[in-house]
């Protein structure tokens, strides 16, 4: 192993067992299981692969960025650098201490006092008890609880519990650190503060490994990005062009790019459908390639293309939903409203395609996805068809990128400037 | 200076205990510990005075039922102190295998998400039982004198006892925690089973009273303890080392095993609690 390699993996693979062995076993389980093993043909279990022979390194001093959908092996992955469940596949090698912060106030005691959970989160992350002391007055500076230092942590606000928990996490030393998606948690002030550690970290010489949904953190603090999908990973020497194949990396449609300022992600045709989606594609109005991210100055057109094969009674419309990165429907909207022309259109067999352009200055800096349907309303309402978050996209602040605060609209409104 | 290189792969399934690697975690291990002693009584009115009230409640009714009703012979001394002497212990014992038993389940959120040696989690529970059992010994302190018991010379062995029953308690605590993490049987199991023990350990009688079972009592581990602790704070008439010794092996035997089984299982834990 290269000097400057401070964390190798090869060839590493978890396979998990799902199906009827994965809830808690008890006797009584398995005693009722005895006649159906007798009497039919043992249930097999599936074996999952939580992650398909990964392999990576993390050079010394590197701030590595681990993205991915939900369920891509992220988490499973981190969990297995830190030692806390075994591979079945493969090997690691780490030089130097390692520490992991999979979550926040890991362990911490409702009952006991601030000054004890931080003693016993410390030690329970790996802090020695001098290590603790050493940095006392810095955790209770930098949780910022004050007064409330001796008082057990239920009577904490959620706020006051989480800088806690955060500022003693934030004062672990080691030489490879594991973070897990824990920006999540804290308050936007405490995010930077914490994204300004892992900077600081890294400067030193110490390695992080960084999993984060937000690819904001990921894009502002590593330089070097892997993306997880399906437990297979691909490896990008750019943070930002593994930010581009995590926005395309979706499962079981087909994606073609004809020309980089769109996406354009084809749909597999069912013979049994009456109607049904081809295509979606999104485009910006700048004319630059689709590896940027889009800025807030630019408008957004989604052209959803599909075909209709029967002529339904009942009139359809089309729906399309932009999610945020929280998890949280921004945009609703279908075209039910839409006019007698669209409706006599739709009375016809053949490929249509209508288009919606989300307007600049609408969406705030935040990662979006795309889902779209096929309904019909009419006694009672019917999902013919839909894609569910098919496609990611970003927006960004280009003129207050890293001070942002959370925002769900950022819409372009009429000011009105006089002098008085 | 050296770098620690870590590797991580898959492992056999027979593992050795790696104490090297215990020892390096032990102020976790003490961390866990002071936890334990300090949330026990938190919120509560009368706090450590529970760890006194009960032995002693459970003493008073014992002595009324067994001491003046039935009348069960108590070798030659008091019926209260001679069922205290015995019952301290006992609550000792049982408490710490029911902690133990649901310690690694207590401590899911940790073991999913921070790695340390998960045998500590048991061995820890069993600890802080010890400062009950050392508070409640205050109270027989008082008995010997209320009632003029003049102890044995040996009563400084005391604390040896108190540690063969912690390697008794955390040996059974191994099996049944990790037992605990697949099969959730053990949470029904273990309160009917320390029901049962105190008729198979003669807690509150004493072994004289079965001479047709004594060879079967012998066998349960505490039966050793018990007789031996009581004989050390009573006075060591008729005391013999063959229920010691007998004790002292099961234990042995009991905690190797155990830590043998938890290591083998351990790594599964994550993916199954």
């Amino acid at each position: 192993m290269k000097k400057d390699i401070v964390v190798k993996v090869e060839n590493l693979s978890k396979k998990y067992q799902i199906g009827e062995k994965l809830a808690y076993l008890t006797l009584r389980d398995q005693l009722m299981n005895i006649p159906q093993k007798i009497f039919k043909k043992r249930k097999k279990t599936k074996d999952f692969l939580a992650l398909k022979n990964i392999s990576f390194e993390v050079k010394r001093g590197e701030v590595l960025g681990i993205i991915g959908r939900n369920g891509a092996g992220k988490s499973t992955l981190l969990k297995i650098l830190a030692g806390i469940t075994e591979p079945t596949k493969g090997r690691i090698v780490m030089r130097g201490r390692v520490a992991s912060m999979l979550e926040v106030g890991t362990g911490f005691n409702p009952e006991l006092t601030g000054r004890d959970n931080i003693y016993l989160n410390g030690s329970i992350i790996g802090m020695k008890k001098s290590d603790i002391d050493a940095k006392f007055d810095d955790i209770i500076k930098f949780a910022d609880i004050g007064e409330f230092l001796d008082t057990p942590v239920k009577r904490y606000s959620s706020g006051m519990y989480v800088r806690l928990a955060f500022a003693v996490a934030a004062h672990l030393d080691s030489d490879i650190l594991l973070v897990d998606e824990v920006l999540a948690v804290g308050d936007n002030e405490f995010q930077k503060k914490c994204l300004n550690k892992m900077k600081n970290l890294s400067k030193s010489g110490r390695t992080v490994i960084y999993v984060s949904h937000n690819l904001d953190s990921i894009n502002t603090l590593c330089k070097t990005a892997v993306v997880l999908d399906g437990g297979t990973l691909k490896y990008f020497k750019k943070t930002r062009e593994a930010i581009e194949s995590y926005y395309s990396a979706t499962s079981g449609v087909i994606i073609s790019s004809k020309n980089t300022t769109e996406r354009k992600i084809s749909f597999p045709i069912k013979n049994s459908k009456p109607m049904q989606f081809t295509s979606l594609t999104i485009t910006k109005d700048d004319g630059k390639a689709f590896t940027h991210a889009i800025t807030e100055e630019d408008s957004v057109e989604c052209v959803l293309q599909y075909q209709i094969s029967k002529i339904l009674p009942i009139p359809t419309h089309l729906a399309l939903t932009i999610t945020n990165n929280e998890g949280i429907n921004i945009i609703y909207s279908r075209d039910i409203g839409a006019n007698h022309k669209t409706r006599v259109i739709r009375k016809q067999i053949g490929l249509f395609e209508s288009t919606i352009t989300i307007p600049s200055h609408t969406l705030a800096a935040n990662i979006y996805s795309i889902s779209i349907s096929i309904f019909q309303t009419g006694g009672e309402s019917l999902l013919i068809d839909n894609y569910n978050k098919v496609v990611n996209f970003q927006i960004i602040d280009k003129l207050n990128y890293l001070e942002k605060s959370p925002q769900i609209l950022a819409l372009s409104l009429p000011w009105e400037t006089i002098k008085v | 200076m050296s770098e620690k290189i870590t590797i991580i792969q898959p492992k056999g399934r027979f593992q050795f205990i790696d104490w090297k690697e215990i020892w390096e975690y032990r102020e976790l291990f003490w961390t866990f510990v002071k936890r334990d002693v300090s949330v026990r009584y938190k919120q509560t009115f009368i706090g450590g005075l529970w760890a006194i009230l009960q032995p002693f409640i459970t003493m008073v009714v014992f002595s009324f039922f067994f001491g003046t009703i039935m009348n069960v012979a108590s070798g030659g001394v008091p019926y209260p102190i001679f069922s205290y002497s015995g019952l301290i212990l006992w609550m000792y014992f049982t408490s710490a295998i029911s902690t133990a038993s649901g310690s690694l389940i207590g401590s899911a959120s940790l073991i999913t998400k921070v790695y340390f040696p998960r045998i500590i989690i048991p061995l820890a529970a069993t600890m802080s039982g010890l400062v009950d059992y050392l508070i409640s010994s205050l109270l027989l302190v008082f008995l010997l004198i209320y009632f003029q018991v003049v102890p044995s010379i040996f009563i400084f062995l005391i604390p040896m006892l108190a540690v063969l029953t912690w390697f008794l308690a955390s040996g059974m605590g191994l099996w049944l925690s990790a037992i605990n993490v697949k099969y959730r049987d053990v949470k029904y199991v273990v309160p009917f089973l320390i029901q049962l023990g105190l008729f198979f350990t003669p807690v509150i009688y004493p072994i004289s009273i079965a001479p047709g079972f004594r060879n079967i009592l012998l066998l349960n581990p505490m039966t050793g303890l018990i007789e031996t602790h009581r004989s050390l704070i009573l006075g060591l008439e008729n005391f013999s080392f063959i229920p010691l010794l007998i004790s002292i092996f099961v234990t042995g035997l009991i905690f190797i095993s155990g830590a043998f089984y938890f290591k083998s299982v351990e790594k599964y834990f994550t993916d199954i609690i």
